[in-house]
C-alpha cells in the first residue's frame, strides 16, 4: 500500500561543504543516507529521517542541517497534522500506534508554575563555596521515635536504610530495552556518585553484579530474571506495578531484540517474544501486594528496603498509603511525563496524572495518616534539571528518579523512536553495530557529570534559601510559591500563590 | 472558634518573623535573687528590640503554692475573664486567685487585664488520666476557645510576664524587681511584621516549659508539617512555637534527654557523624535519620527553659549570637557578652559555645541555701 504519510523532515545537504565522506551514511540507522559509488555522491533522503542529528553531529565538515518539514495543512486547531497522520497510520496497518519516550503533549507543567524562596536580610544566605552542604539521603522505613537507653545507647533498630549522596536515581530501563553498554554506564556513575541505578524487568547481566550494592532489581510482571542470587546482589528490590508511561499496561521485548545474552539474562528461549502480562497475576488486591513485599523481605532476610513502584493515577494517594500499610519501605509514583521503551501511544498521551499533583496528594495523605516516616518517597517522570528535584523534594519527595534526562546526557536527543529499536546513539537498541557507540566509560563519565552539576546547583539553590541540610528542605512547601495556578491547584500542591 | 492566626498575623504571613535579645540567668545552687540583674542586662541590649514585644520567664516564684498550676491570664474584656473563669472553674480547682499587680508606667499603654489563678486538676474519671496533657488541652482550648483571653503560662512555681514594649518597660509595669526566682530568662523582642500583640511576646510556655528565642527557621515549613502529624496546632504561626513544640514531643512525649533533643535540633555534620566511634556514631546516624523533619535549620539561639535546668542552644553552624558566663553558681546565658559584664563584672568565666553545642545548667543536688525557695526544684526532673 502506497503511504499517504509525508516526510516529517527535511535534510538538506551542502554541496560546497560535503567531502563525500559517508560518514552520515554509516552513522544514520534509519536508511536516510546512501552513497552512489558510480557518481560519487552521497544522497540524502528525507523520507525516512525521525530527526535525532546523529549525522548532523557527527558531520565532519557541518554541512547538513535537518529542518522539520513545514507541512502547511490547512490550519484547523481540531485537526492538527500529528490527527491526520495518525489517522493516516492506522489505516495503513490496522494496529496499535506504537511510540517511544514520555507524554509530549501540552499537558500544564507544573515546575513551570512552581518558583522558590531565597534569604534577604532577616536571614542569612550560605555560600556553599565556603560553608558545608549536605545532601545525603536515607531511603527507607523510619520508626515513629528512638528509645534511648540510661548510658546514651541506642535501643531501637531500624529497618535497612540506603544512603544517598546525591537524591537522585537512575530510573528503571531494562537490559533489552536499553542495550548492555548504557546499563554499564548508569552502574559505574551510579557507584562513583553513591547513588543507585535500577536494572528495570529484564535481569542483571553477569557482568553486572560487581556493581550490586549500589543497584535496585525489579520484579515485574514477567518475573524476568529473577532469581536468588539476583535479589541477594541487590541494595534494594523493587516491585514494579506500573510505570508512568503505561499505567495498566503489559510489556513487549519482541522475539528479534532477545539475543543471546538477553536469552541467559532475562532466562527465556533466545528469540522468543518477552512478554509483561499488564498487572502481576499474584496481586489482584492490596493484600496480596503485602504477601510478595513479605516473601521478599524473607527471601532477603529483611535486610533490603522493598520498593513498590506504581503509575500516577487518580487516586494514587489513597493507593500510597495502601502500599505503606503493606509494609513497603520505599514507594515510587511515575507520573504523566514518564517514559518508555515503547508504548502504545494513546496509552502514553492520555493516562495517568501530573508527578507534582500526585506527590503534592501522596505525601499530604501519608502526613494525615502520620505514616509518611514509614515509607520513603520517591518520584519519576520527567524531572528534567536541578530546579525539578529541588521542587520535587520541597512538595514532599525523599528522591527522584532520572530515566530520560540520563539518557539525554548518553546522547539521546529525544526523537521518541525507541521502540524502532533503531536507535543511532546506540541507547534503546539491542543492535550490536549500534550498542557499541555507547562507550561504558565516557557514558559512566557523562552522567557523573550531569549528577555532579545538578549536585552543586541544588547546593547554590539550597544555600540562597539558607539551608545546609537537605532534610530541612524535604516536604518544606513553604520555600515554594505559585505562578499562574488556580486556587484549586495552589491547595492540591499545598503552596501559597506569589506574593501571598 | 477564635483565630489566633489573625490575631499574631494580621498579614497572614507564612509565618511570622522576629529577631532579639535573649539573657537568661541561673543560680544552679537552687538560690533565689530578685530580677534586678536580669532588667538591667537585658536593657542593656535595647537595639536588639524595636519595642514591640518583651517578657521574662521566673522560676522558684511561688514556693508557697508550688504544688499548684499557676496560671497567668491576660484578658482584653471583663467578659473574657468571666468566661475563662467559668471554664477555669469547670475543670480545677481554684484555690487562689488575684490580679497580677501593676504599676502605671509612661510608656506601656492600653495594658490588657492580668490575672493569675493557682489551681488543682478536677481530675475527670478517665482510666488514665495525664495532669500535664489535660492542663495543655485546657491551655489550648481558652487560647483558641475564648475571645480576648490567652494564657501567658501554665507551669507550676513559675510564670511568664510578658507585653508589648521593651522588656525594661515590661519589667517595670509588672514590677519585678519585687520577684524573687532561681532561674530567670528574658527576651526583648524586633518583629518584622506584626503590630505586636501581648500574647505574641516571648517567652513562649507550654506547662513549666519556656522558650525565649532570636532567630528565623527557614526549616519552619517542614518542621510544623512534621509536629502537625504528632496533634500539634501552630496557631501562633512563629518559629518559636515550633521550637517548644519540639522540645515537648522530644523530652516529654518522647522521653529523650535534653543531650539527645540538642544533638537532634542542632544535629553534627554527616562528616563529623563519620568521626565518631561506632556506637556514638550509630547514634547520631539514627537521630538524624528519624528526626531529620525536626532539624532547625537557619539562624537561631534559643535558651529553653523549665524546672531545675536551662539550656542555651545555636544553629549548628551558630548563625545567631550566644555567650556563656559563669560565676560560682551562677550561669548566664546572653546574646551580648556585654550585658552579663554589667551585672556580673568579675566573671569566673566566659565564652561563645561551638554552633550547636548546648550548654546546660542544672541544680545541683545540695539543698538550696535560701529559705525562701524551700521547694524549689521539688517538680525539677
Amino acid at each position: 500500500m502506497k503511504t499517504y504519510l509525508p516526510p516529517k523532515f527535511i535534510v538538506e545537504r551542502d554541496t560546497e561543504r560535503c567531502i563525500q565522506c559517508q560518514a552520515c551514511v554509516s552513522q544514520c540507522s534509519f536508511d536516510v543516507h546512501s552513497y552512489d559509488s558510480e557518481e560519487d555522491d552521497v544522497i540524502s533522503q528525507g523520507d525516512n529521517c525521525v530527526g535525532c542529528h546523529r549525522c548532523a553531529v557527527f558531520c565532519p565538515s557541518g554541512a547538513i542541517t535537518i529542518k522539520r518539514n513545514p507541512l502547511q495543512y490547512n490550519e484547523n486547531y481540531n485537526w492538527q497534522p500529528e490527527v491526520i497522520e495518525d489517522i493516516k497510520k492506522q489505516a495503513e496497518t490496522g494496529g496499535v500506534l506504537l511510540v517511544g519516550m514520555g507524554n509530549d503533549k501540552q499537558y500544564r507543567i507544573y515546575w513551570d508554575h512552581l518558583v522558590l524562596n531565597a534569604s534577604q536580610v532577616t536571614n542569612p544566605s550560605i555560600d556553599p563555596l565556603r560553608e558545608p552542604m549536605e545532601l545525603t539521603t536515607y531511603l527507607g522505613c523510619k520508626p515513629d521515635k528512638l528509645d534511648i537507653g540510661p548510658d546514651s545507647k541506642l535501643q531501637t533498630e531500624l529497618p535497612p536504610q540506603i544512603k544517598l549522596e546525591v537524591p537522585i536515581i537512575f530510573a528503571a530501563m531494562s537490559y533489552g530495552a536499553i542495550s548492555l553498554n548504557v546499563q554499564k554506564s548508569l552502574a559505574r556513575a551510579a557507584t562513583e556518585m553513591g547513588t543507585l541505578w535500577n536494572t528495570g524487568e529484564g535481569g542483571l547481566h553477569p557482568t553486572l553484579y560487581k556493581y550490586g550494592p549500589n543497584t535496585i532489581v525489579q520484579v515485574a510482571s514477567g518475573r524476568f530474571g529473577v532469581h536468588a542470587e539476583y535479589l541477594d546482589a541487590a541494595r534494594a528490590v523493587e516491585i514494579k506495578i506500573g510505570q508512568g508511561a503505561k499505567p495498566g499496561i503489559g510489556g513487549h521485548l519482541p522475539g528479534e531484540k532477545v539475543s543471546d545474552e538477553v536469552s541467559v539474562t532475562r532466562m527465556i528461549p533466545n528469540g522468543t517474544d518477552a512478554l509483561s502480562p499488564a498487572p502481576q497475576h499474584d496481586i489482584y488486591s492490596i493484600e496480596d501486594l503485602s504477601q510478595l513485599i513479605y516473601a521478599l523481605k524473607e527471601a532477603t532476610n529483611y535486610s533490603k528496603p522493598i520498593s513498590v513502584k506504581i503509575a500516577a493515577v487518580h487516586n494514587s494517594a489513597a493507593i500510597a498509603s495502601g502500599m505503606v500499610r503493606a509494609g513497603a519501605d520505599i514507594i515510587v509514583l511515575d507520573g504523566l511525563r514518564g517514559a518508555t521503551g515503547a508504548a502504545p501511544k494513546i496509552i502514553r498521551d492520555n493516562v495517568g496524572i501530573p508527578i507534582e499533583m500526585a506527590l503534592a496528594s501522596a505525601d499530604n495523605r501519608l502526613r494525615q495518616e502520620g505514616i509518611r516516616n514509614r515509607a520513603s518517597i520517591v518520584v519519576s517522570g520527567g524531572i528534567r534539571n536541578s530546579g525539578d528535584v529541588v521542587k520535587a523534594i520541597a512538595l514532599g519527595a525523599d528522591a527522584v528518579y532520572i530515566g530520560a534526562a540520563a539518557l539525554v546526557a548518553l546522547g539521546c536527543t529525544v526523537c521518541q523512536q525507541c521502540h524502532t529499536g533503531k536507535c543511532s546513539w546506540g541507547i534503546c537498541t539491542s543492535d550490536l553495530r549500534l550498542s557499541k557507540r555507547i562507550n561504558p566509560d565516557i557514558g559512566a563519565s557523562r552522567l557523573a557529570n550531569l549528577l555532579r552539576g545538578w549536585s552543586l546547583e541544588i547546593k547554590d539553590i539550597l544555600g540562597g534559601m539558607g539551608i545546609n541540610a537537605l532534610e530541612s528542605l524535604r516536604g518544606n512547601r513553604l520555600q515554594l510559591r505559585g505562578i499562574d495556578l488556580t486556587d484549586t491547584e495552589l491547595q492540591t500542591l499545598g503552596v501559597r500563590m506569589a506574593g501571598s | 472558634m477564635k483565630e489566633l492566626k489573625r490575631i499574631q498575623n494580621p498579614y497572614n504571613e507564612a509565618k511570622v518573623i522576629d529577631a532579639c535579645s535573649v539573657f537568661g540567668m541561673m543560680d544552679q545552687s537552687g538560690k533565689c535573687f530578685s530580677g534586678e540583674g536580669v532588667i538591667r542586662a537585658i536593657a542593656n541590649m535595647h537595639d536588639r528590640g524595636n519595642g514591640l514585644g518583651g517578657g521574662f520567664a521566673i522560676y522558684g516564684l511561688y514556693p508557697d503554692l508550688a504544688d499548684y498550676f499557676a496560671f497567668h491570664i491576660m484578658y482584653l474584656s471583663v467578659q473574657a475573664k468571666k468566661q475563662t473563669e467559668d471554664y477555669l472553674n469547670k475543670k480545677f480547682a481554684i484555690i487562689q486567685c488575684e490580679e497580677v499587680p501593676t504599676q502605671p508606667t509612661t510608656t506601656i499603654n492600653d495594658p490588657p487585664l492580668v490575672w493569675r489563678y493557682f489551681t488543682s486538676c478536677n481530675k475527670p474519671p478517665v482510666k488514665e488520666f495525664i495532669e500535664e496533657e489535660y492542663v495543655i488541652s485546657c491551655v489550648m482550648e481558652i487560647n483558641t476557645g475564648i475571645d480576648g483571653a490567652f494564657v501567658f503560662s501554665s507551669g507550676k512555681d513559675m510564670a511568664v510576664f510578658k507585653g508589648v514594649g521593651y522588656p525594661e518597660e515590661i519589667a517595670e509595669f509588672f514590677n519585678l524587681k519585687q520577684y524573687m526566682g532561681y532561674l530567670w530568662t528574658a527576651h526583648g523582642r524586633f518583629p518584622t511584621n506584626t503590630p505586636g500583640w501581648w500574647g505574641g511576646a516571648h517567652p513562649f510556655c507550654l506547662l513549666d516549659w519556656t522558650v525565649v528565642h532570636n532567630g528565623e527557621l527557614s526549616s519552619y515549613g517542614i518542621n510544623r508539617r512534621y509536629l502537625e502529624q504528632f496533634g500539634y496546632k501552630c496557631t501562633m504561626q512563629t518559629d518559636t512555637e515550633v521550637v517548644a513544640y519540639a522540645i515537648d514531643l522530644l523530652i516529654r512525649k518522647h522521653k529523650l534527654p535534653i543531650e539527645i533533643a540538642a544533638k537532634i535540633l542542632a544535629p553534627p555534620l554527616w562528616s563529623e557523624i563519620e568521626r565518631h566511634p561506632k556506637r556514638e556514631r550509630e547514634l547520631l546516624k539514627a537521630l538524624r535519620q528519624v528526626y531529620g523533619s525536626l532539624l532547625l535549620n537557619g539562624p537561631f539561639t534559643v535558651i529553653i527553659a523549665h524546672h531545675g535546668e536551662m539550656i542555651g542552644l545555636t544553629d549548628r553552624i551558630r548563625l545567631r549570637p550566644l555567650t556563656v558566663g559563669t560565676k560560682n553558681d551562677v550561669l548566664y546565658l546572653s546574646s551580648e557578652e556585654s550585658a552579663i559584664r554589667l551585672i556580673c563584672p568579675n566573671l569566673d568565666s566566659a565564652w561563645i559555645p561551638m554552633g550547636g553545642e548546648p550548654i546546660i545548667g542544672r541544680l545541683t543536688e545540695r539543698q538550696p541555701s535560701s529559705p525562701t525557695a524551700e521547694g524549689v526544684g521539688s517538680s525539677a526532673n
